[in-house]
Formats: C-alpha cells, structure tokens, sequence
C-alpha cells in the first residue's frame, strides 16, 4: 500500500480545532461535506479547494491534540488527504485515523525536512517514508497485519462488515 | 507491572507488557451531545446495525450543549434520546450532570474496570482506580455494539506528590505546576499514576482534578491506587471494587516525576496554552470580565464549597460576572443544603445549571473580544471559550473567587483564615 502526494507542511501542535472548529459541529453534524469547507481554515485557509486526492500533511509533535472529534481526521481524508506524516500524534487522534483508514506516521527525520509542495511517499506495507522532492528516505516501524488490514480495507468499521469482527479475534460479531 | 498493566492483565486472563495490543472487553463505555451524534451515525449509517448495545454500562450524557442552546442542539439530544431508547443506552438528561462526574458519583463505574468515554477527559475517572481511556466515535460504538475494543497498553510514569498542602493550595495548582514544568505533550504516549503521602491529603474530590488535567499532558490515561481514601470514599456509598488487584505495589514504571508538594503556591496557566503556568502574584496587575466555577476540572462539592468559604460575606465586584456551575444535580442538592448556593448567590454570583457549556465556547458565558476571564476549566487555547481574541486563565476555584472579588487575578490565601 503505496500513498504519494503533495506535501503540506504544518508545525507542532496542531489541535483537533485547528483541524474542525467546535462551532461547526451542529451546524452540519450529519453533513461532513457541508463542513469539509472549514477544514484547517485558520491554519491553511481554502485547504479544502487546494488540497489534491493523495496529498499527505506533514506535521510536528503532538498532531490531533485537543477533543476527542472524530470529524477532525474524518474531514481530512473527505477533502482528499492521503496519509499524515508526523513526530508524534495525540493518542485519540492516532485510534480515530486509524479506524476511519487514514494512514498516521510517526518519522523523525522527514517532517524536518519537508516543505510544502514538496513530493512525498509513504510505503505502509514496508513501513518507508520518502520525500521524493529532497531525496530523504526513512524507516518507520511497521504497522502490525491486524492495522494494515484496517487501512487497506478503509476502517475497522468497513473491516468489521468484511470479516464479521475485530481484528485480533475475528468471529465477534 | 503498573497499577493499569495489572488491570488489563487481570482482565483479559494473562500477563500482558506495555506497547502490547489487546483486545479487551469493555466494562462501561459512555458519549456525550457532541460525539453521540457519531455513535449514532457509525451504528446506524455505517455498521448497520439494529440491536441492543451488547455493554451494560453504556451511557449518554446531555451535558456539553445543555440545556440545548439552539435547535441544532435540541435536535441531536432529541436524537440521542431516541437511539437510547432503541438500543438500550442509558440517557442522563439535560441538568443531571457532566458525564465524567455522573459515573463516579453514581458508582457506575468501579475500580478496576476498563472504560472508555467519547470524550477527552475521561481520564478523570481513574481517580477511584479505574482505567479510563478517551476514544472516538467510532470506538465508542464499536465499544458499545460488540462489547469490546483493540487497545495499545500504554506505559506509565509515576508522579509521586510529596508533603501536606499548602495554605490556599489546591489539587489544580499541583496539576499546573505539573504542566508547567513538563510541557503539554510532557506525557505523551504514556499513562500516568499518582502515588506519594500528599495522597492521604487528597479527597477523591480533588484526587479528580489531578487524573481530569492529566489529559492536557497528553496523557492517555491516568490512575490512583485505591488506597484508605479511597476505601472510605467507596464505603461511605456502599460501592464496591469490581477487579481487585494489588494497588499498593509500585512497579514497573518507564519514567518517575517528583512534586514536592509542600512548596507550591497557587498558580495560574496563562493564555495561550496550558503550560504557561505562572504564580499568581506574577499576573496580580491582570483585570477580568469573567469567572467561571464548573466543568468537569472543578465542579465538585470542595470546589463549590472554597468558593463559598471565600465570598462568605463578600462581593463579587462591580462590573465583573461570576458564574457557578455545579458539575452534577448532586452536588447542587449537597450545595445548597449546606448553604454554599445561598452564599455565592448572596455574594452576586450566577448559578447555572450543571453544564460543559463556557468551558467549550458552546454557551452559557461566552466570552467577546478582548475580554478577560479566570476559568477553573481545563484549556485555554485562543477562542476556547468564545472570541478567538478573549483569553483565559486557568485557576483553582479558590483563586477564582478571589479573582471575582477582587476583578484582577488574586491571590487566595488572604481570604482564608
């Protein structure tokens, strides 16, 4: 499982309100695309219009901290966010993107090196980050098969319907 | 094996080691009005199903927007309250309280059990021994429809709390000192266990301010042992430990963090993040538009009750709001039965429902631009509690009723005899 896009550089803690503001969450709670069009607007204003199908956020420590809103790495794989590469993520954040299919990386050395526009790829199954632009490579640990499966399969929750449970004890349901 | 590892272990039958994933059932599990609405969509909408929760202990509170502000709001409780009813979730309405103070109140949930909460600060609960991890809505309902969930055990940092409590020193300022010192992503990937004879000081009151603000560490847990304290607490209301372990051995931890405890002063954390924790007689020049005393940090009866000692015959000065929010009915019935209502009220003080609503910018005390206000909440990023260009500043209730009577930020200590 191969994601390459364009990268978008962003720094150290980026919250779940930077990502989706807590005031839109009634104003559209059944409707992520009425809401994509805030997504980042404070960080990166009109991300949503200039964000590509692949592109992959490169950030800093601490990704996703804040709430608990799953809308926020929900929102960011509608608008088209490939993969999001960073020094560390917030511990809800990393479950959330997860279960909804959205790979989360943890490098050191890549999101030093990248700047936005630059081309990124993420190897998943090999657990190899490149940014292409710069010619840096890096190694990340790979994923256990069980998350693996989860994101090739786009979320536990398609996961789940596919296999008939959790992962790790397949049966369940 | 850290007090969380033996939980786990317990649980699932074998020895299990930090950074392992298990797959673990699930004790109790609850969401409030501003992740519920997910629940529903993932069970509903996404997995497709139509039955009853599969978890006993499965809630929702009405707590963040409530009572509802808007019809948006009331159109999501009124959502909630229907898939309640379908599929066996137990509902706490609008004024019954904020969820992470309901279960421990009401002894829903028990020490020793695992539970997961769509909301941040679910932590709080491992104060009576419980491990407690914040989820999404898709956990949440996983969680609740299949009685189970993947969780990483994460590893765990001591904090051992040295020496009695100062004059005028709350649980709040030990967890902002903390912060302070450490950052707020200090903990990262880890969970956090309080251990120390400052405990024996704490109530279970101020034990859950601790586990509560172990969250703005970036902790993803945080747990006490149950030790005398807490024996009594749980005596006292007959509730009983569900997962006995060994709660006194103290092992098994990645890092260690001492607090001397006896040498801290109140403090405050001063816009724009948590970690930027100064005395108070650092910001005594800082004039304030608002206060706030509630939310699930400092909501609780001791917290009702320093407020009240303070303003006992005092004045909330002109031209400042102060506003009390119970965290639950309970603690408003308890308040009010001992006076403490009939003093804040006395003193010009509002009293607002139990709700989340200033300490998320959802309602009930918003600020505007440029104003200042003293919170006894839990974050104070820019816009948290309305206008992006109002700040907060994080306090212990005690140094909030100072503040309110004195409109700048105020030490507490003169106002306690």
């Amino acid at each position: 499982m191969i994601v390459r896009g364009k990268c978008w550089k962003l720094g150290d803690n980026i919250s779940t309100d930077h990502i989706i503001s807590g005031k839109y969450k009634f104003e559209a709670i059944n409707d992520m695309n009425k809401m994509a069009v805030h997504v980042l607007e404070d960080v990166i204003p009109g991300f949503y219009k200039l964000v590509s199908k692949g592109d992959i956020i490169v950030g800093g420590r601490n990704f996703g901290k804040g709430s608990s809103r799953e809308q926020a790495p929900r929102l960011l794989k509608l608008v088209g966010v490939g993969a999001i590469v960073a020094k560390s993520f917030a511990h809800i954040f990393y479950r959330n993107a997860i279960n909804i299919g959205l790979p989360v990386i943890v490098a050191k050395i890549i999101p030093d090196v990248s700047e936005t526009g630059d081309v990124v790829e993420v190897d998943i199954s090999n657990g190899i980050v490149r940014n292409i632009t710069k010619g840096v490579e890096e190694r990340f640990t790979p994923f256990p098969k069980e998350i693996l499966d989860i994101l090739e399969v786009g979320g536990v929750v398609e996961y789940i319907k596919r296999y008939g449970g959790l992962p790790w004890s397949r049966g369940t349901r | 094996m850290g007090l969380i590892d033996r939980i786990v272990s317990k649980a699932i039958g074998r020895n299990v080691s930090p950074g392992e994933i298990v797959v673990i059932n699930i004790d109790a599990v609850y969401a409030q009005d501003g992740t519920a609405p997910l629940v529903i969509d993932v069970v509903e909408k996404e997995l497709e199903l139509k039955r009853r929760v599969a978890v006993e202990r499965a809630f929702f509170f009405i707590d963040h927007s409530s009572p509802a502000p808007h019809v948006a709001a009331a159109t999501v409780h009124k959502e909630m309250r229907r898939f309640a009813k379908e599929y066996g979730v137990k509902l706490f309405d609008v004024g019954y309280g904020i969820s992470h103070q309901v279960v421990v109140e009401d002894g829903l949930v028990r020490p020793g059990m695992v539970v997961v909460g769509a909301d941040s600060h679910t932590p709080t609960i491992g104060a009576i021994g419980v491990y407690a991890t914040g989820v999404g809505s898709t956990d949440a309902a996983i969680a609740m429809m299949f009685g189970m969930l993947w969780l990483k055990v994460p590893e765990t940092a001591k904090v051992v709390l040295t020496g009695a409590m100062p004059k005028g020193v709350m649980s709040k300022d030990i967890a902002l000192h903390i912060i302070g010192s450490i950052g707020t992503d200090g903990m990262l990937g880890r969970a956090v266990e309080f251990r120390g004879d400052t405990l024996k000081y704490l109530s279970v009151d101020s034990r859950m301010t601790l586990t509560n603000m172990c969250t703005e560490m970036s902790a993803e847990s945080a747990i006490m042992p149950v030790d005398e304290v807490a024996r009594k607490w749980l005596n006292e209301r007959g509730y009983t430990i569900y997962r006995d372990v060994d709660w006194e051995k103290e092992d098994g931890y990645v890092d260690e963090l001492i607090v001397e405890v006896s040498k801290l002063e109140p403090v405050v954390a001063a816009p724009p993040d948590v970690d930027n924790v100064k005395g108070v007689g650092e910001v005594s020049n800082v004039e304030v538009d608002q206060v706030f005393i509630g939310s699930c940090t400092n909501g609780r009866l001791e917290d009702i009750e320093i407020a009240a000692r303070i303003l006992h015959g005092r004045k909330v000065k002109d031209g400042v709001r102060c506003i009390v929010s119970p965290a639950s009915r309970k603690v408003y019935m308890e308040a009010l039965k001992r006076g403490y209502i009939d003093i804040l009220a006395s003193a010009g003080c509002t009293i607002a429902p139990p709700t989340c609503g200033p300490c998320v910018g959802a309602h009930m005390g918003l600020l505007a631009a440029g104003e200042v206000a003293v919170a006894t909440t839990n974050r104070n990023f820019p816009g948290r509690m309305g206008h992006r260009d109002s700040k907060v500043y994080l306090s212990s209730p005690a140094v909030a009723a100072a503040t309110a009577i004195e409109g700048r930020i105020a030490d507490p200590r003169k106002y306690l005899s």
